[in-house]
């Protein structure tokens, strides 16, 4: 019952985050301005403990939930056929670019552990 | 025969086809995952996608009408950026302190993966248009294509981009980040889900609860990011 109860709260947060967002032209996509708003809610044990039971469960099964666009992507692949091997090429290498930078400047940036 | 093609007809023109196919596939490919100790060649999303992808190309069936059954699941994408919420507040104080590597970490990677992506794609002589389209595939799907669109992008290829990017995030990460030695979970964690998005995040909440936690700050962090500042870079060229 906790869960359905903070699939509830999720939800309601997601419509607050899509009407502020579309009133302020942040730029901002309305479940993010959602989140920032939950996390202040988060502090209201009558929030927290029935949102922890749903985002535990949306969370563990993240990877599901990107499912159907990743089947809108295979079957547009043509799309993109014309500069395959070009496009190709600029994904992975900045993907590994990308990786590379983000995690030795967070290695850098935080204090070494005492092992 | 004819029976069965008719019972096809039916079912694969209604919700039910998306979805079951959605769910089982998933389900069996997950459980692989799991047989095979969570190895990143054996990725569920990129084994779910494929074998989908093949059985819509096989059964002759058009995107749209996998949609409306898929739908339901592809739904809950926003209720599950709502709820990254938790885990950020599991991690407030530690996170609090942290902040400003955090976030210049956040900006120098994301920056950095952009620009690679404009910079090798500009190098190799691709147009404009796609280029725009490339910016943005280091923030996930949905935010993706509105970047797009706000920078003079196509939207639908955004979206290839971004989930290309998130699937080969996931599958090589964990090699580039032993090669490098950054052993710490929390930093494998925030480079995934700044760079792999929701993709890479998912990957990495399944190996490692930091590592998960990170990710999702990191996946927020870049939303955040580009939202505001890609359409604000763009505005000067």
């Amino acid at each position: 019952m906790d869960a359905l109860t903070g699939l509830a709260w999720l939800l309601l947060f997601q419509s607050l985050g899509e009407v502020i967002a579309r009133g302020t032209h942040t730029g901002l996509p309305g479940p993010v301005v959602g989140m920032l708003l939950l996390l202040v809610a988060l502090r209201w044990e009558r929030v927290r403990t029935p949102v922890a039971a749903a985002a535990q469960i949306l969370l563990d099964h993240l990877s599901l939930l990107f499912v159907p666009v990743g089947v809108g992507v295979m079957t547009h692949l043509g799309l993109v056929s014309q500069y395959g091997v070009r496009l190709l090429l600029a994904v992975v290498v900045s993907t590994w670019i990308g990786l590379a930078v983000t995690a030795l400047v967070l290695r850098a940036m935080l204090p070494r552990r005492a092992n | 025969m004819q029976n069965f093609v008719e019972l096809w007809v039916y079912l694969s023109a209604t919700p039910l086809f998306g979805l079951t196919a959605t769910l089982v596939t998933y389900v069996l490919a997950r459980a692989v995952y799991q047989r095979a100790g969570h190895a990143p060649w054996a990725n569920p999303v990129l084994w779910t996608v494929l074998l989908l992808a093949l059985l819509l190309t096989l059964s002759g069936t058009p995107y749209p009408t996998y949609f409306s059954g898929a739908q339901f699941i592809h739904f809950l994408l926003g209720p599950a950026v709502v709820a990254l919420a938790w885990p950020l507040w599991q991690r407030r104080t530690e996170l609090r302190q942290r902040a400003a590597a955090v976030s210049v970490a956040a900006l120098a990677g994301g920056a950095a993966a952009a620009g690679s992506a404009v910079g090798i794609g500009w190098a190799l002589g691709l147009p404009a248009e796609l280029l725009r389209s490339l910016a943005p595939k280091s923030v996930t799907a949905p935010v993706a294509m509105g970047i797009a669109e706000q920078i003079g992008g196509i939207p639908a290829l955004a979206a290839v981009f971004a989930v290309l990017t998130g699937l080969v995030g996931a599958v090589s990460a964990k090699y580039l980040f032993d090669a490098l030695r950054a052993d710490a979970p929390e930093v494998r964690g925030f480079a995934i889900g700044s760079i792999a998005h929701g993709i890479g995040a998912a990957r990495a909440m399944q190996v490692h609860p930091d590592a998960g936690a990170y990710a999702g700050l990191a996946l927020s962090l870049q939303v955040v990011l580009a939202s505001l500042l890609m359409p604000l870079v763009f505005k000067l060229f």
